[in-house]
């Protein structure tokens, strides 16, 4: 069984440091509320975030952050980021992670004892998230298999009423090289600290499968909270305000519990 | 060598102190005796199992040891780091990476202040107030007394479990030099500022970390510096190929190599980058590597190079201005700091409680838990190859854990409680060292943590 105490890869090859692109907001935010941190997905950054989301946690009193992955970086950094950006906050905090940055999360609350997590569409269980793509994009994702560029397709991403000008602006900024390890990882360690986890998704992504969010909702001890009719991309998305707004209110009722 | 864990001796309720009508009564609430590296742990995961926790803490601010402003604290000027980053820092909330290996105190006194606001621990912490006492009451309670630092009305309160976390390393231990001696004669929990040894003849006594530091200090500051050592040690570099050198000796545990190949490759080691010390005239160890608590100092050997310190054996007497040495010799230092370090102190307890012997040494399971009271637990009472924080995180994570184990599942807790009583002391503690009050809470990380591990794993909530 794998140690969670003797971490022999942190002691002998610690995670080299690195600029670490945060956007943040906090301006005008309550200090007494715990701050957000957005871990995006693959091929996504902090501006998926910036959009919609951060504005709409700060205006609700959440000092809000969003993190860009590493270029290239394995889950192994990614988790490290994720855990030295939420331990440099004043704060303890919330961490909120999309797609495959939900994998993320669900590591990161293995090293980090987070106020409460957020699973959005999570990319929790590899193999079932490949078949699904392969079904709705085989061609997009099948050079990705074989270490191409993993190309998303609009009907994945987003629901048919996001204009399709729009649709393609995203596109064009996703640059998706996933890893191996998407699929071949072990399974997320135990949360320390017990943190209140919620699972959001929609039944009509094409990415994550409804049994999928399940799965993932039951191993936290809850059901998934579903937005249908909406795409993987929930942030994104031309409904983007509805899972935020539920979001921001589950966690209000979180944290005076 | 005691076995037994937690053998229940029913402590006899006492119906003159059970019935008093002034003792607040906590309930289900922890105490927590320092707030400190291990006492803010200890707060941390204490709360994170649902407990409520009133930490007591004799100073106005955190930090414990490590925080300079404290009477207590052992800290100087130079003080960094021994043991690197990535080993030092706790597990679940990270130093940094972009600070240095080996951060100073200062850094590690804001990451300490960083941790507790983080958390929030403060909201749980009594500054200001002194732990008068500590007893038990029988069924696992305690009544603790309290008052205000330096006096003041005391005050009793009831809990359901004490954590002491009140440090091991403020109480100095002065050896018994015989004679007078005319100089400055002080202590290293004396020594705060490099100014104290500038172009002073200056004569170090103790071979232990602070006391290698110290001798560096001395070496760029004072006239001529004297450094007196009983015996030989092992003086390892802070790097190795260019790596901090704990993380190349953790290469080796994760390689699960054998203690007899650590041993000679260790020697290798030191003998192609320190190379031979007794040219200087230091003695050689009288012991193997990994059998006494690691020196690293990577700057000694290069001022014994260059002759700017002096080693000397042992101080025998003082004779008014001079110090005679075990060779025969006389030196006439104006300052001599002894850097023999400290002893741990309990003053609010029976020493009966945490088995102190006569000596002075208290003797618990996996150096944390009492062995005959499951709610008495001290947390960072340990001396490792490794820092102290993570150490003392998983500590207090047994103790809490094993806390809550006891309310929720008391059947569960006795059946712990029954193999741990039969957990080998030499598959944690390590038996082979040089035998000293310095080595008496010595372990090896990586067995130690394996064995706490052990203890969790046992106690994990069922799913």
């Amino acid at each position: 069984m794998k140690s969670d105490l003797l971490r022999f890869a942190d002691w002998t090859d610690p995670v080299p440091p690195a600029e670490r692109e945060v956007v943040s907001i906090t301006e005008e935010t309550d200090a007494a509320r715990p701050p957000l941190l957005f871990v995006p997905g693959l091929g996504h950054g902090a501006w998926a975030f910036a959009e919609h989301w951060l504005p709409a946690a700060a205006a609700r009193g959440f000092a809000a952050h969003a993190l860009t992955p590493r270029p290239g970086s394995d889950l192994r950094v990614q988790v490290h980021d994720v855990v030295q950006v939420a331990a440099s906050l004043p704060r303890q905090t919330v961490l909120i992670g999309h797609g495959a940055g939900a994998l993320v999360v669900a590591y990161a609350m293995g090293r980090y004892p987070a106020k409460a997590a957020v699973l959005a569409a999570p990319v929790m269980d590899g193999w079932p998230t490949l078949g699904a793509a392969l079904r709705a994009n085989p061609f997009g994702t099948l050079p990705a298999m074989v270490g191409g560029r993993l190309r998303l397709s609009r009907k994945q991403l987003f629901s048919p009423e996001l204009p399709e000008e729009r649709a393609r602006e995203l596109l064009g900024r996703i640059d998706a090289r996933p890893r191996r390890e998407l699929v071949t990882h072990d399974p997320a360690p135990r949360p320390v600290g017990g943190p209140p986890v919620l699972v959001v998704g929609s039944p009509d992504d094409r990415v994550v499968p409804r049994t999928s969010l399940d799965r993932t909702a039951t191993r936290y001890g809850g059901a998934p909270l579903l937005f249908p009719g909406m795409g993987h991309d929930l942030m994104l998305d031309v409904a983007w305000a509805e899972p935020i707004e539920a979001v921001l209110d589950w966690l209000g009722k979180e944290l005076k519990s | 060598m005691r076995l037994g864990f937690w053998q229940y001796r029913r402590v006899p309720d006492t119906p003159d102190i059970v019935d008093r009508k002034d003792v607040a009564d906590r309930h289900d609430a922890v105490c927590v005796i320092g707030a400190g590296a291990s006492g803010l742990a200890a707060i941390k995961n204490l709360r994170e199992h649902g407990f409520e926790v009133d930490c007591y803490e004799r100073e106005t601010s955190v930090g414990g040891a490590w925080n300079w402003r404290h009477d207590r604290s052992p800290v100087y000027a130079g003080t960094h780091l021994i043991s690197s980053r990535p080993l030092t820092e706790f597990p679940d909330f990270p130093m940094p990476d972009s600070w240095p290996d080996y951060p100073d105190h200062q850094r590690v006194l804001s990451y300490l202040e960083r941790y507790s606001r983080h958390f929030n621990l403060e909201s749980d912490v009594w500054f200001g107030t002194e732990v008068v006492s500590v007893v038990p009451v029988g069924d696992g309670r305690w009544d603790v007394t309290t008052q205000s630092t330096g006096g003041g009305s005391s005050r009793v309160q009831r809990y359901a479990g004490v954590v002491v976390a009140n440090g091991h390393n403020w109480a100095p231990l002065k050896p018994k030099i015989p004679g007078e001696f005319s100089g400055q004669l002080i202590h290293s929990a004396k020594f705060k500022d490099p100014a104290q040894l500038r172009k002073r003849k200056v004569l170090v006594i103790g071979g232990g970390n602070t006391g290698c530091d110290i001798a560096v200090e001395a070496a760029q500051q004072a006239s001529t510096v004297w450094h007196s050592t009983r015996r030989g040690y092992w003086y390892a570099p802070k790097y190795v190929l260019g790596h901090p050198a704990d993380q190349v000796n953790d290469r080796m545990l994760k390689l699960g190599l054998p203690l007899r190949l650590r041993q000679w490759i260790y020697r290798r080691t030191l003998a192609l980058t320190t190379g031979d010390l007794t040219r200087y005239g230091l003695p050689a160890p009288d012991h193997r590597p990994y059998e006494s608590h690691p020196i690293v100092n990577s700057q000694l050997p290069y001022y014994l190079g260059h002759g700017r310190i002096q080693p000397v054996p042992d101080v025998t007497e003082f004779d008014g201005a001079s110090a005679v040495l075990a060779d025969g010799r006389r030196i006439e230092p104006e300052l001599v700091i002894t850097a023999t370090g400290y002893r741990p102190r309990f003053e609010f307890l029976a020493p009966e409680l945490l088995d102190i012997g006569e000596n002075g040494r208290p003797d618990l399971h996996l150096h944390t838990f009492a062995r005959q009271h499951p709610t008495l637990a001290v947390v960072g009472l340990v001396q490792a190859d490794f820092g102290l924080f993570p150490l003392a995180h998983w500590q207090s994570v047994a103790v809490a854990r094993w806390m809550r184990l006891r309310v929720t599942d008391p059947e569960r807790a006795t059946a712990v409680q029954q193999k741990e009583s039969t957990r080998p002391i030499a598959s944690w503690s390590r038996r082979r060292v040089v035998p000293t009050s310095r080595h008496w809470f010595e372990v090896d990380h990586a067995d130690y943590l394996r064995a706490v591990e052990g203890l969790l794993r046992e106690m994990e909530p069922s799913k």
